[in-house]
């Protein structure tokens, strides 16, 4: 090669380092793909693989109960699982930036337990925010509580001298205050309600539509673009906030604008599945160890880890007990923890 | 062309706590050295800080004619890089993407990114620390670390250069090498730099003005010479030392006892 030799080697280190993420990272789409596939073809009514790929490509060769399983049931599930374990993600991943702090994450600052309490004053003292279609009072009452915990977040960074310490502490405040109201609506609430709610923080996938499909693609069509338009100054964060501002950056408003993304994000999220905890906080640190965290590469990995994830989780939920399909929140956990470990271990022999 | 700076009436403070009052330093010149030195908790961060638009300040902070106080922290930016003096923690970045993170930040100097990447690693050449650009920062020494976070901050080429002691973490080979270097930087591009020192002797060598902090107050400001003297580091360290001049005319301190005080 003769423009190697005019390249400096450490350029040419570099070029390859760039060439090796962007090769990761269309690794993991692909991955999400299949892992999409696969959670479409995966199912209860045992739909021959090939019939549901020719039934997503030409629905009208489909016979009517699997045009329904197909279309109604296992399309939507699939995608909300993929767009969920997205949003989820890149929430997580734009607060330990802009937090500073590996354990941020919607669940660890309060964000599902909030959106808990909106769904229990719902479910259980019957809360109704009028005008609203009736299967669209809890989501709605949950992303309000949820995105006002987010909010409240904000308002507390804005005051001038708060550290980020404060805010994570806040944050984990926040859970503990939630949790206990929680409780508190749980004590007095009726046997049915209990287990309605009890299932409701479960976080379940069959509870997709395809207008809250939409809803969440739209949130995350309209944060992603600007998360990406951020991601140097991002990666300029993490050289600290004294350095990040002696190079031109308004840290204040970069995280205002994080934890306004973030709110809509994870709320949205929350609202409509529940509570799914484990991703936020976890497909970060592994696109963290795949990419390192040049964020133009950290944040769309965190998305797709996050996507695939769940969309495995998604899988196994269908699969673990056959014949019940299990809330998609209890099989992140197991699905993620082994998968983490096992990337923190390959990772610390090559050290 | 060499620029200057002054600094007049300055006052900064934290919360309702005044540390620096009422400072004036007047024309501090482009193209040579400054070194701020002074017994800890003087007050140098806190000065360094505000002169980049980091603490509110209340007074005024003139580069040339540019009223510094009045501008953003984006157009601080775009004359003033202050480094440090604590460093970063577990980041996953490599030397080279942070020195590049430092060109590509801010909106008003994205470069094209061919153009971002060798003035990077044109800078990590003149700090001899090239073999390290692949490195990930927190796989560094604590010295190596610090090369690295002056790398950020002169990578930006600032018309004034602040730097919290810089050479805090380095052996006397890298220290030297530093100094140096900072020195070469100021005379080719003719720019300001502040320095802060604990070690007297090396400012007393690179520095043409050395000023002297303490308790947010100017003890003594001037050519090394004429700032560093028995009387004053007695008065400013509480320590008996003489100053004297070895063979090859460098200043030389020797602290003989700590005073009480
Ligand atoms: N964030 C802060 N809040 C309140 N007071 C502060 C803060 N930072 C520094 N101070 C106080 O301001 C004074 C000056 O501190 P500064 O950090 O500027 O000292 P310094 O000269 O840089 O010291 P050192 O040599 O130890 O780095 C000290 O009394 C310190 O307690
Ligand atoms: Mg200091």
């Amino acid at each position: 090669m003769t423009d190697a030799a005019a390249t400096p080697a450490p350029l040419a280190a570099y070029a390859r380092l760039i060439r090796r993420r962007v090769a990761i990272v269309a690794g993991l789409g692909v991955v999400m793909v299949v892992a999409l596939l696969f959670d479409i073809a995966t199912g209860p009514s045992n739909l021959p693989v090939g019939e549901v790929i020719a039934g997503l490509l030409h629905p009208s060769t489909l016979s009517a109960p699997a045009r329904v399983i197909i279309w109604e049931v296992r399309l939507p599930y699939a995608l909300m699982a993929v767009l969920v374990g997205a949003a989820l993600a890149l929430a997580g991943a734009e607060m330990q930036t802009i937090l500073n702090n590996p354990l941020a994450s919607p669940f660890t600052l309060g964000v599902s337990s909030a959106a808990s309490f909106g769904a229990a004053l719902a479910l259980v003292l019957g809360l109704a925010i009028p005008g609203l279609p009736a299967g669209w009072n809890l989501p709605a009452l949950a992303f309000v509580f949820a995105f006002g915990s987010v909010l409240m977040l904000q308002a507390l960074a804005s005051l001038r001298g708060t550290g980020v310490e404060t805010l994570v502490l806040f944050g984990i405040a926040m859970v503990f205050t939630f949790n206990a109201l929680v409780a508190l609506v749980q004590f007095v609430a009726s046997q049915e309600a209990l287990q309605q709610l009890v299932f409701w923080s479960m976080g379940s996938l069959a509870r997709a539509t395809w207008e809250k499909l939409a809803g969440l693609a739209f949130v995350l069509a309209l944060t992603a673009p600007f998360s990406l338009a951020a991601s140097w100054k991002m990666t300029a964060l993490r050289l600290g906030e004294d350095r990040a501002r002696s190079f031109g950056i308004a840290v204040a408003r970069l995280r205002f604008l994080s934890l306004l993304r973030v709110s809509l994000l994870a709320a949205t999220s929350v609202a409509f599945v529940g509570t799914i905890g484990f991703i936020g906080l976890v497909a970060p640190h592994i696109a963290r160890l795949l990419v390192g965290e040049d964020h133009r590469f950290f944040l769309p990995a965190s998305l797709l880890c996050g996507a695939a994830i769940m969309s495995l989780a998604s899988v196994a939920s269908k699969i673990l007990v056959p014949g019940t399909l299990l809330p998609v929140g209890i099989v992140t956990a197991l699905i993620g923890v082994p998968f983490f470990i096992a990337l923190i271990f390959s990772r610390r022999e090559r050290l | 062309m060499a620029r200057t700076l002054h600094v007049e009436k300055l006052h900064v403070g934290y919360g309702r706590r005044t540390v620096i009052e009422s400072l004036d330093l007047p024309a501090i010149a482009g193209g040579e050295v400054t070194a701020l030195v002074g017994p800890n908790a003087a007050g140098k961060t806190t000065l360094l800080r505000a002169l980049a638009g980091l603490n509110p300040a209340r007074g005024s902070v003139r580069l040339d004619d540019i009223e510094l106080t009045a501008l953003s922290i984006a157009g601080h930016a775009r004359h003033v890089t202050y480094m440090p003096q604590a460093l970063p923690q577990r980041v996953a970045l490599t030397v080279f993407e942070a020195t590049l993170s430092a060109l590509m930040s801010a909106r008003e100097d994205i470069l094209p990114a061919a153009e971002a990447r060798a003035k990077a690693l044109a800078t990590l050449e003149r700090l001899g620390i090239a073999d390290l650009a692949m490195r990930g920062l927190d796989e560094l020494s604590g010295g190596q670390r610090q090369l690295a976070s002056l790398a950020q901050s002169i990578v930006r080429e600032p018309a004034v250069l602040l730097l919290d002691e810089p050479t805090s973490a380095l052996d006397i080979h890298h220290q030297i090498r530093v100094m140096q270097f900072v020195e070469e930087l100021a005379r080719e591009r003719g720019i300001i730099v502040i320095i802060v020192l604990h070690d007297i002797a090396q400012a007393a060598r690179f520095a043409r003005r050395i000023v002297v902090l303490q308790n947010g107050r100017i003890a003594a400001d001037g050519a090394p010479e004429v700032a560093v003297t028995p009387p004053m580091l007695a008065q400013v360290y509480k320590v008996e030392a003489r100053v004297e001049r070895c063979s090859r005319g460098m200043l030389q301190i020797m602290v003989d006892r700590p005073l009480e005080s």
